[in-house]
């Protein structure tokens, strides 16, 4: 089966690399380039020129240099073991990294991603003699404390089990089971590679209906996004695309996170690799690493592997997805990948399109972001993808290619905006400008919580879209010339800025805001607005109702009374009533 | 080896580069020396390479090379510079040979100049607070040792003032360590660079600082290799030597320019503005080697300085440095024109780092809030200030004219100080309060009760 092919280096320009000689390559396959054997893929081939994109820093290598390969496809190995690891764009452990060659990355070092010393303890769950076809379920390791991995007969294999090992442990090396299929004997072991360009099957795709709840109250009560859905966070430098990714990646109710750090700063990594162990999650008492993976390809790494980095990504992400598991990818930032893809693409002297970007830009993205859903898997269970990508638009214009293009593939767009930054107002998601198509989709799920979600959450929404028409008239004539009702829409509207839509990432109680701390907020900010304008309109001052301490107290909720103390709120919209209904106007008559 | 052979001829020269014919055995990236008919030694590196043809970069540029009698030896390896503690103290060109007159430093200690990408997994997240006494940063704009934080100016605004000021006053509260100088200047005037060499010396800082020129009369190209080089010699000194080093790097806007020139010559497709596609990884190649390491006793903190053409913030230079650098200083025209120094804008000016360096046990509790607090309010005052340009100040409510008295007293108390002024963050913090006093509490919603409580004395503030 594995043959190998050699040939050699005709010409380098930069990690673009010509070869000639190795016959029969084909289209992704691997090829080891130079003394080093420096890791590159085949991704273009001209009759006996193959054109090689290298995933290493190759200065130094001549043409006449040897080009080795096998014939394998760029794959990702998955196994027990991912969770809580960081690679490179390649698949190479970082950790391992470290350890061979200290604190800087040298090139031409191979390690396996997996620990091949590790011992799992195995638990068979079926028994030999059994059919099994793809997917079906042979047996499971406790991965960590929190992931359950499940071992599956891999997709395109099916048969009868003839052998399967006792419970015990063992190493991803280790042959667990023997099938006998129609092309012969297939041995399987805990871990198995996988090529990362190509999508992992599955049996169907469903509609989404459950929402990937986030604690973050501008993202689940407005614009929301359903498990196995696809959303981008644009926004120019300073506007926290990373801090609401890190948000989202500690505090979201999905089963695995695979981060993806894509062409962005080293230090960044550093404070998800620093934080997440540390940072202990709610739900289940463990730390957030225990279900975390990460990808690491800064911005000084070598530009190809960011490329690859978000297919690998994803690739382990359907691999957790396959176990039925429901599971968030964050690619921050997607544009950087755009511009790695662009940097090949002037290197190998494609035509242009839009500023400097290869026709099939938008092509590549909507396959990356199509491998987002929820499918039912080979397995038989339900498993999703949900996907996050970060977009950094030159110069935070929006009109740009990937901005654009990214917009028609994904249903949810939560655009960051530079004014709300510039005042610390975080997450700087706009209300205006963002927007999400999932709210059809999972109105059920919140209607269990509150029959009136809807109503309330477009109620409090319309607010804030009348106090942005109104902004442009008091941007003529100042905030005094307007009627008191409209002045208190201005007030209410404020309210709901500072009280619901500002968020602390850092604030132990208002980092992550349960569902039924959002709705208690929001109602409260409703009352306000409705006992409040029946005041306004019976005579009483926006001032006085403003003066009231409870009127006040309301930016506090969020962060003086936790997600297990919610009954205080209601206590709360009890008095602020009172205090609103004791409040009268001036008589007329006397 | 064969890569010592001479090659007499060129087959073409384009701006910068130079292109070799039948060459046998170069590397991608080799180091070339290039002497000229006359026997003059230039240095270049290979940009590509196929089995017939090499094209050249040289540094010192291509003026007086012909295409014949030019000879060309391919040395076989990266551009490397000697690295040493006795270097401190000196002054190198672009490539790091010393222009001072004395001579080059005995030392058999090379390192490659392009580096080594820095692994992710061993680096320390930065956390330490450095007081560099100007209010505007440490209060708002916190720098952190092992930052990368830039100064985006405009020219004819005090960004090589600001930057020495930091130079000169810089510490850590923690620890007696000073800061060992690194200055890179590219194509900037001879009188820039004598600015800062004679400010360092003043401080006394000059003895233990290295400085790298290559000012605007050198060739452009020599401009790509001085940010390499100076931080060279920077990770040298922090990694292997434990020392805390603070890297000028000046003017970045002259270093993509050259770039810019550099990959026009090769007839490369354009991105925006002309400059080339990768600029983003090439500065990156720059900017990244700032930080800490895991178990290391050293850093790098950067302050890049650039200027924006046209003072636009979304010009190419700025926009992909604000995308990799830890945050920007930004200087405001409007400010500067007020007379105010240092005339650091209010809103854009950012520290990513600042959230985990200050706070309790750092600088102080309410460090974080005061700054965000005064981010919001000083945001609310420019919104008002909008207003008041249309509707006139009188038709203003109350509360918007006190917001407009609260601006004024930030610019010019909070804001202003003295190029000899070295505020410790409690002063900063104090004027804050001061500053914050004039609003009324309930205004300060960003704030805690407790600290509110124990600062805020609106007595003092209208006093």
């Amino acid at each position: 089966m594995e043959k190998l092919l050699t040939g050699k280096v005709i010409s380098v320009n930069g990690p673009i690399v010509k070869s000639v000689g190795l016959s029969g390559i084909r289209m992704y396959d691997i090829a080891e380039v130079g003394p080093d054997r420096l890791i590159g893929e085949v991704i273009r081939l001209a009759e006996e020129i193959a054109i090689i994109q290298v995933y290493e820093d190759n200065t130094g290598l001549k043409p006449g240099d040897e080009v080795i390969s096998y014939g394998r496809p760029l794959s990702v190995l998955l196994g027990p073991g991912l969770i809580a690891s960081i690679y490179d764009g390649i698949q190479r452990p970082l950790v391992g990294i470290s350890e061979a060659c200290g604190s800087y990355i040298r090139k031409g070092i191979k390690l396996s991603p997996l620990n091949a010393k590790a011992k799992w303890n195995f638990k068979p769950l079926v028994s030999s003699g059994a059919k099994v076809g793809e997917g079906a379920l042979v047996g499971e390791v406790q991965e960590s404390p929190l992931v359950l991995h499940r071992l599956l007969v891999p997709p395109g294999v099916s048969g009868t089990l003839t052998r399967i090992a006792p419970a015990g442990s063992y190493t991803i090396e280790e042959p667990i089971y023997l099938i006998d299929t129609d092309a012969g004997a297939y041995e399987g072991k805990l871990a198995a590679y996988w090529p990362v360009r190509r999508p992992r099957p599955s049996k169907t795709r469903k509609k989404p209906f459950i929402p990937l709840v986030t604690g973050q109250r501008v993202i689940d009560t407005f614009f929301p996004i359903a498990r196995g859905g696809t959303a981008a966070i644009p926004g120019g430098f300073g506007t926290g695309k990373t801090m609401t990714q890190h948000a989202l990646a500690k505090w979201c109710n999905a089963d695995i996170i695979v981060y993806i750090g894509c062409g962005e700063r080293g230090n960044e990594m550093t404070d998800v690799l620093t934080d997440f162990p540390k940072l202990i999650d709610e739900r289940n008492g463990r730390p957030l690493i225990e279900r975390t993976v990460m990808i690491a390809n800064t911005s000084n790494m070598p530009v190809p592997a960011r490329e690859v980095s978000i297919y690998t990504g994803v690739t382990i992400a359907e691999y957790y997805r396959d176990m039925g598991y429901s599971v968030a990818v964050m690619a921050d930032s997607t544009s950087r990948w755009a511009e790695a893809l662009r940097e090949l693409a002037s290197r190998l002297g494609d035509m242009p399109a839009e500023e400097g970007f290869p026709p099939y830009l938008a092509t590549r993205l909507a396959e990356f972001y199509e491998r987002a859903g929820l499918v039912e898997t080979l397995s038989g269970k339900d498993g999703d993808i949900t996907i996050i990508g970060a977009v950094s638009p030159p110069g935070g214009d929006f009109s740009e290619p990937v901005t654009q293009h990214t917009s028609r593939f994904v249903r949810c767009f939560w655009a960051l905006d530079k004014t709300l930054a510039d005042a610390r107002h975080y997450p700087s998601i706009s209300w205006i400008d963002s927007y999400t198509e999932y709210l059809s989709d999972i109105e059920d799920w919140w209607k269990n919580l509150d029959p009136q979600w809807l109503t309330t959450r477009n109620e409090v929404m319309n607010i804030l879209l009348e106090d942005h028409r109104l902004e442009q008239v008091v941007k003529l004539v100042g905030s005094d010339a307007l009627p008191p009702a409209e002045q208190y829409i201005l007030f209410c509207a404020e309210s709901v800025k500072n009280a619901f839509l500002q968020q602390n990432s850092f604030d132990p109680q208002d980092k992550f805001c349960s569902p039924e701390k959002q709705l208690r907020i929001l109602a409260s900010l409703l009352l306000l607005y409705k006992k409040g304008l029946e005041q306004v309109r019976a005579g009483v001052s926006v001032k006085e109702i403003a003066a009231l301490e409870e009127a006040s107290r309301l930016v506090r909720l969020k962060s003086e009374i936790s997600n297990q103390d919610i009954g205080k709120i209601d206590e709360y919209m009890n008095r602020l009533e009172q205090k609103l209904a004791s409040l009268s106007a001036p008589s007329k008559g006397a | 080896m064969s890569a010592e052979i001479e090659y007499t001829n060129l087959s073409g020269i384009a701006g910068p580069l130079i292109f070799v014919d039948g060459i046998r055995g170069v590397g991608y990236g080799d180091i070339v020396e290039i002497r000229d008919a006359s026997g003059e030694l230039r240095t270049g590196q290979t940009l590509e390479v196929d089995e017939q043809r090499a094209v050249v970069q040289v540094y010192e540029g291509t003026s007086g090379l012909s295409v014949k009698g030019t000879r060309v030896t391919f040395v076989g390896r990266a551009l490397e510079i000697p690295v040493d503690r006795d270097m401190l103290g000196r002054v190198y060109d672009g490539l790091g040979r010393p222009i001072d007159g004395a001579p080059q430093v005995i030392t058999d200690r090379m390192m490659n100049v392009n580096g080594l990408p820095i692994n992710p997994w061993s680096r320390e997240y930065p956390r330490d607070f450095i007081q560099t006494g100007i209010s505007a940063i440490d209060g708002m704009n916190t720098l952190i040792r092992g930052q990368k934080l830039p100064i985006f100016s405009g020219s004819g605004m005090p960004h090589n003032r600001i930057a020495a000021q930091i130079a000169r006053q810089a510490r850590i509260l923690t620890a007696e360590e000073e800061f060992t100088v690194i200055f890179a200047a590219m194509g900037v005037k001879f009188d820039v660079a004598r600015f800062f060499i004679d400010s360092l010396e003043e401080s006394g800082v000059l003895t233990h600082s290295a400085i790298f020129l290559s000012l605007a009369d050198s060739p452009s190209i020599e401009r790509l290799v001085t940010p390499r080089t100076a931080l060279t010699l920077a990770e040298y000194l922090a990694f292997e030597e434990g020392m805390h080093v603070l890297v000028i790097l000046t003017d970045m806007t002259n270093y993509c320019e050259a770039l810019r020139e550099l990959s026009s010559s090769r007839g490369e497709i354009p991105s925006r503005k002309g400059y080339p596609g990768y600029l983003y990884s090439d500065l990156a190649s720059v900017y990244e080697r700032a930080g800490r390491l895991k178990g290391g006793k050293g850093s790098i903190t950067q302050v890049p300085i650039l200027t924006m053409p046209s003072d636009d913030i979304s010009h190419p230079v700025p926009d992909l440095t604000g995308y990799i650098t830890e945050g920007q200083i930004v200087l405001e025209r409007a400010l500067f024109n007020k007379g105010i120094y240092p005339p650091i804008a209010g809103l854009p000016s950012l520290s990513r780092l600042m959230k985990d360096g200050i706070g309790e046990g750092r600088t102080r509790k309410d460090h974080g809030q005061v700054a965000a607090q005064l981010f919001a309010s000083y945001a609310k005052v420019k919104r008002i200030r909008a207003l008041a340009a249309i509707v006139g100040e009188e038709e203003l409510s109350d509360l918007d004219k006190v917001y407009l008295k609260f601006g004024t007293a930030f610019e010019e108390i909070f804001l202003r100080q003295d190029y000899e002024e070295n505020r410790s963050i409690e002063q900063t913090l104090d004027i804050g309060w001061r500053m914050l006093s004039l609003l009324p509490r309930d205004e300060l919603y960003r704030i805690a009760r407790e600290d509110i409580q124990k600062y805020y004395m609106p007595e003092a503030a209208s006093a």
